[in-house]
Formats: structure tokens, C-alpha cells, sequence
């Protein structure tokens, strides 16, 4: 409508610069909860320690987001896709063809960096609300292509696969639970310890001059098309091992686990977690898994506006997630060694 | 070749709806420059206001009005309340505001008036318009209201002191607040203009859809859609949008083989996709120029 008016928009930074010192926790910090994740399993249940489980598994789904929104300013609503493909792959190598659960998540991984790095492509012309809508369009395709008659003989269908849960290696006396919790934890610890040096190195410092100033960044000599799509890539591979480690925790894949309603959740996982603060994914994670059950604990036919409410609370309280329960942590533990 | 144009009508048809919805998700772009989430869940919510008056026995116009004016004030009173406070934070944490709105609004319906489906009336009736079995009259009227709509807010916009009030708002907040507009009301209005001819769109839709706490889910993915494709600038390029999303998605489902209703909206939105990658601003909208 007014299409007279020539206008010049200053870019709006749809993304906080933070820097990349304040991604991390401190050597302490990061062993106290490294001890707590070791030990509290050995005192658990096993329903307490396949939800830990998941915890860890979509503590990594939305470290990935997070790397590609925090780190490289861009927006995906379409990580439940890569996510599928991951636990697809896992689940399909498995039961199929009989490999290795192991091999199959470093088998997922590579597959969705290709699937990320493609559909990265396309997306470099987009930004902002027009990526969101084409990831979009991703995570509602998803689904639907799963269903396809076409690819029933390995998918199964609208029935999905059923997935055995693996045996503790080496005769150990652990439970299967517990055995694949700590096998979760090593693979969450090992991607976290990557994506934390990622975000340091040069491509790391890549990412943020892009999500910073993507001008700037290309005056400087930075591929901004390599490395936006690099980020594409790297999150959707964490992604895709998140999603095959979730389908041998759950035992099951179908094509309506993972719909747009999941990615959403993702996303919601990473702003309640801080945009940009790694350690809060594990946050936002707990948030995602815990607080639609406490939802529905309060009230069962209101659960929804019980969890809006919640989240409204969350956001107004901290509107920069856990990252700034952290940062005011941080100044207290301060003044008092003071 | 009557098969195709029987196809194009009915993609007209759907399409209106489409476009209405498009209409409110860039009314609301254009005050606040985020896509709002729960836009879609507000309409429902108004449309069920209006159900509710008609179930008192208020006839149809007067619940209509009555409704709009309710939604008006609502929309502006969900930004007072729930956004106003949030204006500082982060964009992605709005975001999140608008998935919480979402699901208060919808949970709230489904306790109060239950998710049974229910029929909704139309004034126009639903005899076919004009000897074609695939265009009903109430169809035909949605457009005429669609279009209507979009010329008052056309005359809005561009003649009127508030209209040209809200876009200096909207593109330069920082000179429309030296030049002595409030910024800040500006944008509670557009809140309540979205609610309202979200409510419009809702009472139309709803006697094609039907009435239930869900109806919107799959209208406002396309509503979204269509006003991207249009270019979210423009509210005319919003309307154009949504028809052709609705053309889209009927010639998508007539002449792909197996692609039946479930692959529809994947390949209406991969169809956008590729216009998008083509035209990063839309069809209809202005480009955007950054300063270097």
C-alpha cells in the first residue's frame, strides 16, 4: 500500500549477539553437573531413567537449533524433519538390515548433514519470517512423505517400526534403561564438547560475524553461502543423531511423532533455554518434556492454558531464558567470594 | 478443459477463505512486524463469541457487529496485557508468546464450548451461485466481503490521518515518534484491527469448516502461506496470495497423480517455496534494502 515510500531499513537483529565466551559454562560449573548426571541414574527408577534418557536426547536437539539460531542467526521451525530422518535411519538399518545400533547414529548423522546442507541451499535466499515458513513447509511435508505408499516397504507405513531396545554390552549387570542412558550421556557429552570448540574455531566465529552483521562478515572475506549452510548442516547432523538415538530409547517410530507440533516444541525448548547459551539447552529440554505433564497434573481439560500460562510466566520473568538465571547467578556467587 | 476450470473455481472458492485469513495475518505484520501464531486461534475464539450470541437469540447482522466490536477491543487488550510488557525482549521470545497465547486460547474454547462440531450459519445461503455446482452463494459472498474489506482498508491506509498514522509507525518508528505519533497505541491498534477482520474471516469461514476449537489450524497454515506468497507488505498482494494458494493446492490434488489430500499442503507450500527462492519479498511486496 505504500509502495510510493522508498524505504531503507536499517537490519534488524532478529537474533542477541552474544559473545561467544558467554555460550559456555566454567570448568566447575560444567563438572558439578557432569557428577550429577552420572549419579542420579544410579539411585533412579527405570521410568525415571528413560525420561533422563529423553532429556539428554532432545537436550541435543536443541543444542542443534541452537547452533544454527544462536550461532548463525538463522530461524528453523523444521528440525522435527532432520530429526525424523535420524530416527528413520536408525530404526530402518536396525530392524532391516540388521546393523549395529551404534553404527547406525554415525550413519544418521551424515545422512542428515547432507539433508541439512541441501536444503540449506534454497533457504540462503530466504531470512527471517520467509525461512521460517520454507522449514516449515519442511516439517509439515515430513510426515506425509513417511506415509507415502511408495516407501511403506521400509518405512512400514503409517504403522511405523517397531525398534528393539539394545542389551548392556559385555555381560555388565546394568539394566537396558540405565545401560542406554549412559550410552545417550557419552554421545550427548562428546557433541557437546564438539559444539562447544565448533563455536570457537574459526568457522564458529564465521557463524556469529554472520548472525552479528552478514554484511560486515562477507566485506570481510567470510562465505557467507558456505558457512550459512555449513550451519544448516551441522545442526541438522546433531539433529539426526538425536533422532536415532530417541528411536531406540522410545522403541518405536511413526510418521506422527514427528510432525510441526515436535519442531515447535524445539524452538520453544531453546528460547525458554537462552538463544545462544549451549548448557540451556539442557533447560529447555526439561522444560519440554516436564512442564506439559505438570500442565496436566494441574488440570486435566485446561492442560493447554495451564502450559501457556507457564510459558507466559517463563518469558516475562526471564525473557533471555536461563541464560540469565545463570548471568545472575554468576554476580552473586561473585559478590559473595568478594 | 471443463475439468481444469471446474478445478480453478473451486480453488477460488477455497481460496477466499484464504485470503480473508491472510488479510488479518498482515494486518497484524504491518503493526508489529512479526507473523502473530496465534492469530488463527483468536478468530476461532470470536467466531464462537458470535455462535454464542445467536444461541441467545441475537439475530445474525447484530451478532456479527457486536462480535467484531468485542474482538476489536480484545485483540487491543491481549497487547496491553500480554505483549506490551514483552516489547523489549528478544524477537524469538515474542515468538514464544504467541505459541503460549495459541494454546490458552485454544484450550479455553475446547473447556467452554466443548469440541463437538458444530454447525454455523450464513446469510447468503448455500445455494449454487450462478448455475455452477462447484461455487455456492455463500462462497460468492465471502469473496464480495473479501473484497470490500480490502478496498476499506485500502481507503483506511491510504486517506485517513490513523492509517497514514499507523504506517509511519509501523516502517520508521523512531521518526513517526518525533513527528509526535504514540508509537506505542499505534500498535495496540493494528492488534485490534488484526482481531477484527479476524473475526470477519472466522464468521465466514466457519459455515464451510465448521465450527470447533481446531477449525483454524489448517486455514491459518495457509492463510500464512498465502501471505508470504503475496509478499506480507501487501494486503492486496494478500488476498491475490490466497487465491492462488487455493488454485494451488486444488490443481496440485487434481493432476499429480497420488498425491490425494494428504500431500496437498506439502505441495502447495513447496510450490511457495520455490516462487519465494525466485522472489525472496513475494509476489506483491517490496523488497527490502539493507544499509550497509
Amino acid at each position: 500500500m505504500s509502495a510510493a515510500v522508498e524505504e531503507v531499513a536499517t537490519e534488524g537483529q532478529a537474533v542477541e549477539a552474544v559473545p561467544k565466551r558467554a555460550m559456555t559454562l566454567g570448568i566447575g560449573t560444567s563438572l558439578t553437573v557432569l557428577a550429577l548426571l552420572v549419579i542420579v541414574p544410579l539411585f533412579a527408577k527405570n521410568f525415571i531413567i528413560f525420561q533422563l534418557t529423553m532429556l539428554l536426547i532432545y537436550g541435543l536437539a536443541v543444542l542443534a537449533l541452537n547452533i544454527l539460531t544462536g550461532g548463525s542467526g538463522q530461524f528453523s521451525l523444521g528440525q522435527s524433519a532432520f530429526y525424523a530422518i535420524g530416527a528413520y535411519t536408525s530404526a530402518i538399518l536396525m530392524e532391516q538390515y540388521n546393523v549395529n545400533y551404534a553404527l547406525t547414529l554415525p550413519i544418521a548423522g551424515v545422512l542428515c548433514f547432507g539433508a541439512g546442507f541441501l536444503f540449506g541451499q534454497p533457504a540462503l535466499r530466504l531470512s527471517g519470517v520467509y525461512l521460517a515458513l520454507a522449514t516449515f513447509a519442511l516439517a509439515t511435508a515430513m510426515p506425509q512423505l513417511l506415509k507415502l505408499g511408495y516407501f511403506e516397504k521400509w518405512t512400514g507405513g503409517v504403522q511405523g517400526l517397531v525398534v528393539t531396545k539394545p542389551d548392556a554390552p559385555f555381560g555388565l549387570p546394568i539394566s537396558q534403561d540405565m545401560w542406554l542412558y549412559y550410552f545417550t550421556l557419552v554421545i550427548t557429552i562428546a557433541i557437546y564438547i564438539f559444539s562447544v570448540n565448533l563455536l570457537r574455531s574459526r568457522s564458529g566465529r564465521a557463524f556469529m560475524a554472520i548472525r552479528d552483521n552478514e554484511i560486515a562478515a562477507s566485506a570481510m572475506g567470510v562465505d557467507v553461502a558456505l558457512y550459512k549452510t555449513l550451519a544448516f548442516g551441522v545442526s541438522a547432523g546433531i539433529t539426526g543423531v538425536a533422532g536415532g538415538l530417541g528411536a531406540i530409547a522410545v522403541q518405536f517410530v511413526a510418521p506422527d511423532s514427528y510432525t510441526i507440533v515436535f519442531a515447535i516444541a524445539l524452538f520453544l525448548g531453546m528460547v525458554v533455554g537462552g538463544v545462544g547459551w549451549l548448557p540451556g539447552s539442557i533447560v529447555g529440554s526439561a522444560f519440554i518434556i516436564f512442564v506439559p505433564n505438570i500442565a496436566e497434573s494441574v488440570s486435566k481439560g485446561l492442560s493447554g492454558a495451564v502450559y501457556g500460562v507457564l510459558l507466559f510466566l517463563v518469558i516475562f520473568l526471564v525473557p533471555h531464558g536461563a541464560r540469565q538465571v545463570a548471568i545472575v547467578i554468576q554476580h552473586l556467587v561473585g559478590r559473595f567470594k568478594r | 478443459m471443463e475439468l481444469f476450470t471446474n478445478q480453478i473455481l473451486a480453488g477460488i472458492s477455497t481460496g477466499a477463505i484464504y485470503a480473508c485469513m491472510a488479510l488479518a495475518v498482515v494486518m497484524i505484520y504491518q503493526a508489529i512486524d512479526h507473523l502473530n501464531f496465534a492469530q488463527g486461534e483468536m478468530a476461532m475464539f470470536s467466531t464462537f463469541i458470535s455462535w454464542q450470541l445467536m444461541q441467545w437469540g441475537i439475530p445474525y447482522w447484530w451478532a456479527f457487529l457486536i462480535t467484531i466490536a468485542v474482538s476489536f477491543v480484545g485483540g487491543i487488550a491481549i497487547e496491553r496485557a500480554l505483549f506490551r510488557p514483552l516489547a523489549k525482549a528478544p524477537i524469538l521470545t515474542q515468538v514464544a508468546g504467541f505459541i503460549a497465547l495459541f494454546s490458552i486460547i485454544n484450550s479455553s474454547a475446547g473447556l467452554i464450548w466443548d469440541f463437538t462440531i458444530k454447525q454455523y450459519p450464513t446469510p447468503f445461503g448455500s445455494s449454487p451461485f450462478l448455475g455452477s455446482q462447484l461455487i455456492s452463494t455463500h462462497q460468492a459472498g465471502m469473496i464480495g466481503v473479501t473484497v470490500l474489506l480490502l478496498i476499506a482498508l485500502y481507503v483506511f491506509f491510504q486517506y485517513t490521518r490513523v492509517g497514514l498514522a499507523m504506517r509511519a509507525a509501523a516502517s520508521v518508528p523512531e521518526s513517526a515518534r518525533l513527528v509526535g505519533i504514540n508509537t506505542s497505541w499505534m500498535i495496540a491498534l493494528g492488534w485490534g484491527m488484526a482481531a477484527a477482520i479476524g473475526a470477519i474471516a472466522g464468521i465466514l469461514i466457519a459455515p464451510v469448516v465448521f465450527l470447533e476449537p481446531n477449525m483454524m489450524g489448517g486455514v491459518l497454515l495457509y492463510g500464512f502461506a498465502a501471505a508470504v506468497l503475496g509478499g506480507l507488505t501487501s494486503p492486496f498482494g494478500a488476498v491475490v496470495g490466497g487465491f492462488l494458494v487455493g488454485i494451488f493446492e486444488n490443481l496440485a490434488g487434481t493432476y499429480i497423480p497420488g498425491v490425494g489430500n494428504e500431500l496437498k499442503l506439502p505441495i502447495a507450500l513447496a510450490l511457495i517455496v520455490t516462487v519465494l527462492v525466485v522472489k525472496p519479498a513475494g509476489l506483491f511486496g517490496r523488497p527490502i534494502m539493507k544499509r550497509v
